[in-house]
């Protein structure tokens, strides 16, 4: 070939040297399924969302994360963030604050009124959802969102559930809930209130309903027996709470013992402090390690001044006195009586000792099977009686609001798969984007965002909401703290670190693809890829 | 908010929560985000060239004229010695350049940057910029006396060198950047002290800067923005400028092709490889130790090191190391928090 005086090679001609073949292990992009998803009963894809909301991008945000929770300001609340215990960045500095960064886009969301959008098809199937709390509003707003016809019946005179009538509203102001709860019966969901179901099989037969979702909770207080006097005022904590979101406010006077460890327990302690009770003790026959109560709760509550005593059990109350027998813990952990005994001032006794499910809408349904007084359901959330479906607290399973939601949107999964003669195959998971697959190096240092905490002198005598919210600068901040783990965020250190220029940039949101024919598998994009987003396999040869 | 920017080309990220050391940042505005991360960088060296798998050179190569090709408007020309670089970029007749382009000898790229500096100023083509750039050997060792002459005359030349810490291309023998107790292929591992001689070599970034040239820089590839925030400033100065880029060698070193980057990161959090700049034979500032680990951290992956893991002796040796990076630490400031660039 002819050249120009002192040219000898040709520009770039080395691309005819495919250096490709050198290649003994191939990177590949791959998803790799973050531990804040990995975590979340409800299913949540915070990962996806958090690179929205990282962007200032709030209604992809809050559009992606309805996709699988349509109650995120309810969550950003009330959820004992799971996701937050998984997160990989705990392990550099503080885990990413996901639960506020998740109330700020629903707060965002109802201040902007933003709706889901309904559903452009109608699959001509009637579900029928029984009780409107947080497991029923969460599948009848899937299964709406599929294309069915849906209509809750709810017993009380209200929607919402144990969050309306078990979350005192120092944890979720109503006017949040009323919102989160008016955006689903938006899109078409039907809801009677005061509809109590007593024959689930009749009342499907009566509405032409081809399938049934059950969440009817648990709202039966357990009871004990407690010897007591005539005048010994003793009530449960699941009426206490349910009668604050009633005319008149329940008089408990101004010395208070609750019985019980979990969280309802410190729920109504907390409430009764606010109705004006001067000591509001909590009695527990174990000790704080072993409380089922979330440490974030009992942390809050002794902040407030409640007094917890650990290791003891009532025996008896009389007018004003209650008597207390101290136990300890033996090898098993468990509590054995001491034959101590103690006295305890007291006006009332509130009883928190776990709830019982109300199940008498399934008398006579056959193929059921009621164990531990909660029904059994196979995988696919459906009872042993083909069409009726259950979930929420009345199954088996951790009691939470989270939970309850997680179970109505693979129970509407399941319902709309039935309802097509077809089995719903969940996509196969991820490997997980465990810490050792990223490469941390790349995050800066940035500790997680302080929560405004109402000081917690005021917080003793008011109904205010106790945890405040983030604003705009500390979300998006927040959210910038995400490591994006196992899932590409578009850093270009892969593209920028090879050395031999085989990677191929496609532009904002196309991510990036490899140039076999120049890769010569060094492996220095999976090693500094921060999210861990690549993987390395051996070649066939 | 979360940023600072100096100029356009000169991305310098602060605070951001992520992506402050990546390549590129989303969230950053395309103008603000490194040569590199660009969808239409030049390439200066494509696709093609035969070095190692995981080779630090042709990655400093790319980085560097990458932003030299940007800072100059695309009127570069670039002067190469003899080495590696030269021997992987241009098998006859092939060449993975995509600038012009000119190699000579093993010694003389100095002496032939200034005559096409000269060559461009005599044609009035003061647009077009020269850049020579060479291996630790062509530099440190072969090319030496070109270079001081380079400096001292003040030539309108950015030399770049490529500090791999030895003649790799000819088969790892020491160069005078050979660090001490490494081994190569003139220093075995014998004798009361393996591996290259305590207290040889030299420091070539120290002598540019005693020639009192207007910029002297040092970098690695580990550090992509500082790297090429140096270029741009290299390149917006007229007169002699020196930028020392340290460059892992997996061959040379026996380290793994993935670890190049990693390697060139713990060589300066270890304070062995200090990274400073100087204008006019002071001192500016240097980039401080982020998360400083320990010298073994840096060795140990280092088959070249390796000796120094299995006998006492060689424990006594890693002393001697850190002793050297605790001078650099001390000398260059690299823990305190003032002078970082």
């Amino acid at each position: 070939m002819e050249h120009p005086f002192g040219i000898s090679l040709d520009v770039g001609s080395s691309l005819a040297n495919l250096t490709g073949s050198w290649r003994t292990t191939r990177p590949v992009y791959v998803d790799r399924l973050p531990p804040c998803n990995n975590a979340c009963p409800a299913g949540e894809n915070i990962q996806n969302w958090l690179y929205h909301a990282e962007s200032g991008d709030y209604e992809s945000a809050w559009r992606t994360l309805t996709a699988d929770n349509p109650l995120p300001a309810v969550m950003g609340r009330v959820c004992y963030s799971p996701c937050e215990s998984a997160c990989n960045r705990a392990q550099i500095d503080e885990a990413v604050g996901i639960n506020s960064v998740e109330r700020f886009l629903g707060d965002v969301a109802i201040r902007n009124g933003w709706r889901f959008i309904s559903p452009l098809t109608d699959s001509g199937k009637r579900v029928l959802v029984v009780g409107a709390g947080p497991s029923g509003l969460s599948a009848a707003y899937h299964l709406r969102r599929m294309g069915h016809a849906v209509e809750i019946h709810e017993a009380g005179p209200f929607a919402g559930g144990m969050m309306r009538f078990g979350i005192p509203k120092y944890r979720l102001p109503r006017d949040v809930l009323d919102a989160e709860i008016s955006r689903i019966i938006d899109i078409g969901v039907v809801l009677k209130l005061n509809t109590k179901v007593d024959r689930i099989v009749d009342s499907m037969q009566v509405g032409h309903f081809n399938a049934a979702f059950l969440a009817v909770g648990a709202h039966i207080g357990k009871r004990t027996f407690i010897p007591a006097g005539s005048a010994a005022k003793i009530l449960d904590a699941v009426a206490l709470l349910r009668s604050m979101e009633g005319e008149d406010k329940p008089l408990l006077g101004r010395r208070v013992v609750v019985y019980g460890g979990g969280n309802t327990a410190l729920d109504a302690a907390r409430t009764a402090k606010r109705l004006g009770a001067t000591e509001a003790i909590i009695v527990y026959r174990r000790t704080r390690e072993r409380m089922p109560a979330h440490d974030s709760e009992v942390e809050e509550a002794l902040q407030e001044g409640i007094m917890m005593k650990w290791l003891s059990t009532i025996k008896r109350m009389d007018e004003g006195v209650l008597t207390v027998e101290k136990m300890r813990l033996d090898e098993t952990g468990f509590p054995q009586p001491t034959g101590e005994f103690e006295t305890l001032e007291t006006d009332s006794l509130v009883l928190a000792l776990g709830q019982d499910v109300d199940l008498s809408l399934l008398d006579n349904v056959p193929g059921l099977e009621i164990k531990d007084g909660v029904v059994q359901v196979a995988s696919n959330m459906m009872t042993g009686f083909a069409g009726i479906f259950a979930g929420g607290d009345m199954v088996p399973s951790e009691r939470t609001v989270t939970v309850a939601v997680g179970h109505g949107k693979k129970a509407a999964r399941h319902i709309d798969a039935w309802l097509r003669d077809a089995v719903y195959a969940p996509a196969a998971k991820h490997e997980l984007a465990s810490i050792d697959k990223l490469n941390d190096w790349y995050y800066a240092d940035a500790p997680k965002t302080v929560r405004p905490m109402l000081e917690a002198v005021r917080r003793q005598n008011t109904f205010e909401e106790v945890q405040g919210g983030l604003d705009e600068t500390n979300a998006l901040y927040e959210a910038r703290r995400c490591l994006s783990c196992g899932n590409c965020f578009e850093c270009d250190n892969c593209y920028g670190v090879c050395p031999d220029n085989a990677v191929i940039k496609l532009g904002p949101g196309q991510r990036f693809r490899f140039n076999y024919d120049y890769c010569k598998g060094c492996s220095v994009c999976a090693q500094e890829c921060p999210c861990g987003a690549i993987a390395m396999v051996p070649e066939e040869i | 908010m979360d940023e600072i920017n100096t100029s356009p080309a000169i991305q310098k990220l602060r605070f951001y929560q992520k992506g402050t050391f990546t390549v590129g940042n989303r969230l950053v505005s395309e103008a603000n985000r490194s040569v590199q991360a660009s969808i239409d960088r030049s390439n200066a060296l494509t696709c093609g060239h035969r070095a190692c798998q995981g080779c630090g050179e042709a990655l400093g190569a790319r980085y560097a004229l990458d932003t030299a090709l940007r800072a100059s408007g695309g009127n570069l020309i670039a002067v190469n010695a003899t080495g590696c670089l030269e021997v992987f970029t241009t098998p006859y007749p092939e060449t993975s350049w995509q600038i012009p382009w000119l190699h000579s000898l093993f010694g003389n790229a100095a002496a032939v940057a200034t005559g096409v500096a000269a060559a461009m100023r005599a044609k009035r083509r003061p647009e077009v910029r020269v850049v020579a750039q060479g291996g630790d050997g062509g530099t440190t060792d072969i090319g030496f006396g070109c270079l001081s002459g380079m400096f001292e005359r003040n030539d309108d030349v950015l030399y770049i060198c490529y500090d791999n810490e030895g003649y790799m291309n000819t088969g790892v023998q020491r160069s005078s950047a050979t660090p001490p107790a490494a081994r190569t292929a003139t220093t075995p591992t014998m004798g009361p002290e393996p591996g290259n001689a305590f207290g040889t070599g030299k420091s070539l970034p120290k002598i540019a800067v005693a020639h009192g040239i207007p910029y002297v820089a040092t970098a690695t590839v580990a550090d992509l923005h500082d790297l090429e925030r140096k270029v741009v400033k290299a390149m917006g100065i007229h007169g002699a400028r020196y930028l020392h880029l340290h460059v892992p060698c997996p061959l040379g070193w026996g380290s793994a092709s993935y670890d190049t980057i990693r390697l060139a990161r713990l060589a300066v959090e270890c304070g062995l490889f200090p990274v400073f700049e100087a204008d006019h034979g002071v001192v500016t500032g240097s980039r401080k130790i982020r998360r400083q680990v320990p010298v073994d951290d840096y060795l140990k992956p280092q088959k070249r090191f390796a000796h120094l893991f299995t006998s006492d002796e060689g424990k006594q040796h890693l002393g001697r190391l850190q002793a050297l990076a605790d001078c650099n630490i001390a000398e260059y400031h690299l823990l305190d928090r003032e002078g970082d660039t």
